[in-house]
């Protein structure tokens, strides 16, 4: 890459930079010596060590799916590191974490400092495979919140972890998920008790640095009876040449009249202009809307990553209970988004909700995956499903692909795809009132997704209305 | 025999063919005299798979079968490449309007039997033709046809289908058309009969301003089993393509629909629609939708839309809050559904056929 | 100042303007009138550079400074201004969003400070107000769901607030109430001073009673084929432009 270039790549994507810090690592590749040496790094309890390996040995047996929308070159397991770490040993207090830390996420515009933290929102700094700090915890912990690393989850409180651990995404789910299961680092882990409405916004912080290392984070979160919380995920990575692998899992639990809300901007690395590095993100995340009346909504703003294959769900088994799911995935250059969602309808009376948004430009392929499924005991079920894709230029892939299946005879399910592009009339119309071409189209773009945006906390609106600009930066013209 | 499509394969999720490949098919055995429709056309008959000389009509246009060697990666076109040991061979010159054609098959089983028509429709510039294509049997039997269509320049293909095969039966149905600038295809399938029926059709556009309309109505019952497939390949700027589909379930039926809609790079102003809506009318029915966009040029028009739901009571109760009886009720506002779908066939002969076949069916009930 | 000079121009193969000359100096109103099918939309569109019509021959200068070689964003910093005829929707787009961002993209260009969310929205409501307007305007889609007279109405707002120095009203008139046209015309009689000019392009002499212009052409077939004082219109009012033609 020319100087030029190199520098334009980065006033794009800027978060590109690495930190320069001690890191402690595993040796390279993947086996039951690396499973058992992550967990008694993290001091876990034998339980905890064997269903690891347990996951493990499933892992072994299974094949990686190969049924999305997207190409690349096979993935070599043994040539990752799957634990990297800052050395020093993990901080008791905020002002033991490294200044070096603090001054990256300050960086990224997360303020650990409690003093200069965005009013109302508690944050988890993930770092690699460690979370470095978590902030406000006193304050939550004040009203029964609990809040902490799922590594510290494991040893403080063993009962709900492992009542709830693969409980929504089980093990043998899938590839990825059996593979986060045997080696996954870190993570949140949110307990919210009986009818305690969490006074914060959460928000976990996902940080890849080291070079060659999976990210591999599990989030737990556990809504009890008529509790509520939301909670808002970010991530970044510094741009490397070689693709990098993030395989999470997320799991949701919502109890009668519980309500969850996630959010998510994903902004990991997405590559260069010509597709070398960037993120894999291939994630599974799920909630279980077990109780009566309960509600799980996803939200989610995918710009980053340069292959991302990931759908947020809901099993709505509570009589009454609702899912939601909001996205907005933008593709450019040689980025690959599979991603969507799945509706399982178990229960009476529930009902789902789809608005997913989808823009691709450059070279890029989007496709929209979903799936809605009425089971024949859930009467009187209710889905709305509407899917727009926007093409920006002539060398990229819009696909939908849904899948509606529907068992019951009270049921009604509704689906709407639309595909288009941004009109002549409309670009001109904007520039003839003095805005610029990438203005106007970031200003329609953000127009198209309206629906979905307004679903974000208002503190992240306005910065994910930034990124789906500076994403397309260069498509048009 | 090349084998039967696995339920693993993505275009086969929702249609197994097990309970098909459970079952040896021998040869067909002699036909006999059949009760026939009653439409005063010229006609081919097909009785157990072979044409009847007899029954049939002497058709200026119509060429004697000829097997063809050739490989497909659809496995049922593969076995009916195989197998295939007659069929119709229809091709109309130039500029000739060639008016309406019956096909009827009818299959008789004693014993357990499979047959692969493979019919060839081959259309001159400017050239129409209207198909009325009926299949109709009893016992248990596997009707494996594959239709491939092309069409040249301003040629019009109206394809009308009445599946009405045995309670028993297989019906395994694909149709390609090749649809070159300014031709049209149009197709409206019925189906009402076989255990387990499916029609795949692959439609391409290769030509600006050709049309694809391909339209259906499933009406199943009981167990039956019904997939209505499509492929609509735009490989030409400025083409319209337009589907809708309605499906009408009782019993313990499953209906099918995929629908695929792919856009070349090159296939600028393309303007694809596609519609499905189905009517679950017991708790046991079950519908499966899978409408599909793939879409490489910026300067399209592509939606889809789909519904499952059941009848709306609010309807049933107006209309019966004016005196009109609940089947009574029940059986206009299905037809009303069913409209949409079979309203492009204009010909009158085939509307009165699929009305009836549409009132039988719904008597039944 | 603005000055066409021979302008020629094409959409496709077709030739639409075939030679436009004329001159609006600063402070004056000019109007332009003629038959269906003169070239009167397309002038507005070639004025203001929309993608797909061509320049053949001829020069257009704004106050000296050739503006066919600018974008449509430099024409609007420049201080020219486009009322469409019909509108375009920005669905999703709220009205108040797209009009900050517009007269902050020409005060950027201009050089002026831009306007903070609360300043604008000070500016805007007094424009509403002034404008007749309800109140919940800023709140809406740009343009989806108006009525036509709503959306002729958002026009004159965006006018108002980006403070032209030449206005192009293209066939303002066209399917207005008398009352959505008044304000049309108050629209532009607002602005009326010294430093600025504007050509009202109209079928009808209906929208002159109300926008008194200083000078009146008649385009037809793509050229000037007649200039004079408002009485022009009057008398194409009473007699119809073919009495014109044939001359």
């Amino acid at each position: 890459m020319s100087a030029s270039m190199q520098a334009i790549a980065e006033q794009k994507y800027k978060y590109g930079f690495t930190t320069d810090i001690a890191m402690e690592d595993f040796p390279r590749g993947l086996s039951e010596d690396i499973v058992r040496r992550i967990s008694a790094k993290k001091s876990e309890p034998a339980w905890m060590l064997e269903w690891r390996l347990k996951a493990y040995r499933l892992w072994l047996t299974m094949e990686e799916p190969d049924w999305a929308h997207v190409k690349h070159p096979p993935i070599d397991y043994n040539d990752l590191y799957y634990y990297a770490a800052p050395a020093a040993p993990a901080p008791k207090s905020l002002d033991d974490v490294d200044p070096e830390l603090l001054k990256t996420y300050e960086k990224l515009g997360i303020p650990l400092n409690e003093r200069a933290a965005l009013a109302g929102v508690a944050v988890d700094a993930v770092f690699d495979s460690v979370s470095v700090a978590t902030t406000f915890r006193d304050t939550l912990s004040k009203s029964g919140v609990i809040f902490c690393p799922i590594s510290e989850a494991v040893r403080e409180h063993p009962e709900l972890v492992k009542k709830y651990l693969g409980s929504v995404v089980p093990v043998r789910d899938n590839y990825f998920s059996a593979l986060n299961s045997a080696v996954f680092s870190d993570g949140s882990f949110v307990f919210i008790p009986k009818g305690v409405r969490c006074p914060m916004e959460l928000s976990t912080y996902f940080r890849i640095n080291a070079r060659n290392t999976g990210q591999f984070e599990r989030t737990l979160i556990i809504a009890d009876d008529d509790a509520s919380v939301s909670y808002l995920e970010g991530c970044t990575a510094p741009m490397r040449d070689e693709n990098q692998l993030h395989a999470a899992v997320v799991e949701l639990v919502a109890m009668d009249n519980a309500k969850i809300k996630y959010s998510t901007v994903q902004n990991w690395y997405p590559g260069d202009a010509n597709g070398k590095g960037g993120i894999y993100n291939f994630v599974t995340k799920r909630g279980a809307c077990r109780g009566k009346n309960s509600k799980i909504s996803w939200t989610q703003v995918e710009t980053g990553s340069a292959i991302t294959w990931k759908y947020p769900s809901c099993v709505l088994l509570g009589d009454g209970s609702v899912g939601e799911f909001y996205s907005v995935a933008v593709t450019n250059n040689h980025q690959q988004a599979d991603t969507g969602t799945k509706m399982i309808h178990i229960g009476k009376n529930t009902t789902s909700t789809i608005i997913s948004k989808g823009i691709s430009a450059g070279k890029s392929e989007n496709t929209y995956r979903g799936l809605v499924k009425i089971l024949a005991s859930a009467s009187g079920a209710r889905n709305h499903t509407q899917c727009d894709s926007l093409l920006i230029g002539n060398e990229c892939g819009a696909h939908t692909v849904p899948y509606i299946e529907s068992r019951n005879s009270s049921a009604k399910v509704e689906h709407e795809a639309t595909t288009s592009k941004i009109a002549e009339d409309q670009l001109f119309y904007c520039r003839s009132r003095g805005l610029s071409e990438e203005d106007a189209v970031g200003l329609i773009v953000n127009g198209f997704c309206k629906d979905v945006l307004k679903e974000l906390p208002m503190e992240f609106a306005v910065e994910a209305q930034k990124l789906l600009a500076v994403s397309l930066e260069g498509s048009v013209g | 025999m090349t084998a039967l499509p696995s339920k693993k394969l993505e275009a086969w999720r929702y249609t197994d063919l097990a309970p098909l490949a459970a079952i040896s098919f021998g040869a067909p055995p002699a036909a006999v005299a059949q009760q026939l429709p009653a439409l005063d056309l010229p006609r081919l008959v097909f009785l157990n798979g072979v044409l009847s000389q007899n029954l049939s009509s002497s058709l200026a246009f119509a060429q004697p079968f000829v097997p063809g060697a050739e490989t497909s990666a659809q496995p049922l076109a593969q076995i009916n490449a195989e197998q295939a040991r007659d069929g119709v061979t229809l091709t109309i010159p130039d500029g000739v309007d060639a008016g309406t054609i019956l096909v009827i098959s009818h299959a008789s089983a004693g014993e357990p039997f499979a047959f692969h028509l493979r019919h060839r429709i081959t259309l001159g510039q400017g050239a129409s033709l209207t198909i009325i294509d009926i299949a109709k049997g009893d016992g248990v039997y596997w009707h494996n046809p594959v239709t491939d269509i092309s069409l040249a320049a301003g040629a019009q293909l109206r394809h009308y289908r009445l599946q009405d095969e045995s309670r028993e039966a297989y019906n395994l149905s694909t149709i390609r058309a090749h649809i070159e600038a300014g031709a049209a295809y149009e197709h409206f399938t019925a189906t009402i009969g076989a255990k387990l029926s499916r029609t795949e059709i692959h439609a391409a556009l290769v030509g600006e301003q050709a049309t694809a309309h391909l339209n259906a109505a499933q009406l199943l019952t009981d167990e039956q089993h019904g997939d209505f497939t499509t492929v609509v390949a735009h490989k030409a700027p400025n083409c319209p393509s337009r589907q809708t589909v309605r499906s009408v379930l009782a019993g313990l039926s499953r209906g099918v629909f995929q629908g695929r809609i792919e856009v070349d790079r090159i296939a600028q102003k393309t303007d694809g629609y596609q519609m499905s809506r189905a009517l679950l009318l017991s708790p046991y029915a079950e519908m499966d939708i899978k409408p599909e966009l793939q879409i490489y040029a910026d300067d399209v028009k592509c939606s889809h839309g789909a519904t499952i739901g059941t009848l709306d009571d609010a309807q049933l109760f107006y209309l019966r809050s004016r005196g009109i009886p609940e089947a009574e009720a029940r059986s206009l506002l299905i037809r009303a559904f069913l409209d949409e779908a079979l309203e492009p066939v204009q010909h009158a002969d085939a509307r009165v056929l699929f009305d009836a076949a549409i009132d039988n069916w719904w008597r039944v009930q | 100042m603005l000055e066409i000079k021979n302008l020629h121009a094409r959409i496709g193969e077709k030739e639409i303007l075939k030679g436009v000359s004329l001159t609006v100096p600063t402070g004056e109103i000019h109007a332009i009138m003629g038959p269906n099918g003169a070239g009167k939309s397309t002038l507005s569109y070639v004025l203001s550079g929309r993608d797909g019509y061509e320049v053949t021959e001829g020069e257009v200068f704004y106050n000296g400074q050739d503006i066919l070689a600018l974008a449509p964003e430099d024409r609007a910093a420049a201080g020219i201004f486009l009322a469409f005829q019909y509108p375009v929707e920005l669905p999703g787009v709220g009205n108040a969003n797209f009009l900050r961002t517009a007269v902050n993209a020409v005060r950027r260009k201009r050089g002026e400070a831009e306007l903070d969310a609360v300043a604008f929205l000070k500016l805007a409501r007094a424009a509403v107000k002034r404008l007749h307007m309800k109140e919940d305007f800023l709140k809406r889609n740009v343009n989806v769901g108006f009525s036509g007279g709503e959306k002729k109405r958002n026009e004159m707002l965006q006018m108002a607030l980006l403070q032209p120095g030449l206005a192009i009203l293209d066939e303002t008139d066209s399917g207005l109430d008398i009352d959505a046209l008044k304000i049309v015309a108050e629209g532009v009689n607002a602005l009326r001073s010294p430093n600025f000019s504007a050509l009202v392009i109209t079928h009808y002499q209906r929208l002159l009673d109300h926008i008194v212009p200083d000078v009146v052409h008649v385009l037809s077939a793509g050229r000037i084929i007649r200039s004079g004082t408002a009485a022009l219109a009057l008398e194409l009012e009473a007699h119809g432009y073919a009495g014109l033609e044939a001359a």
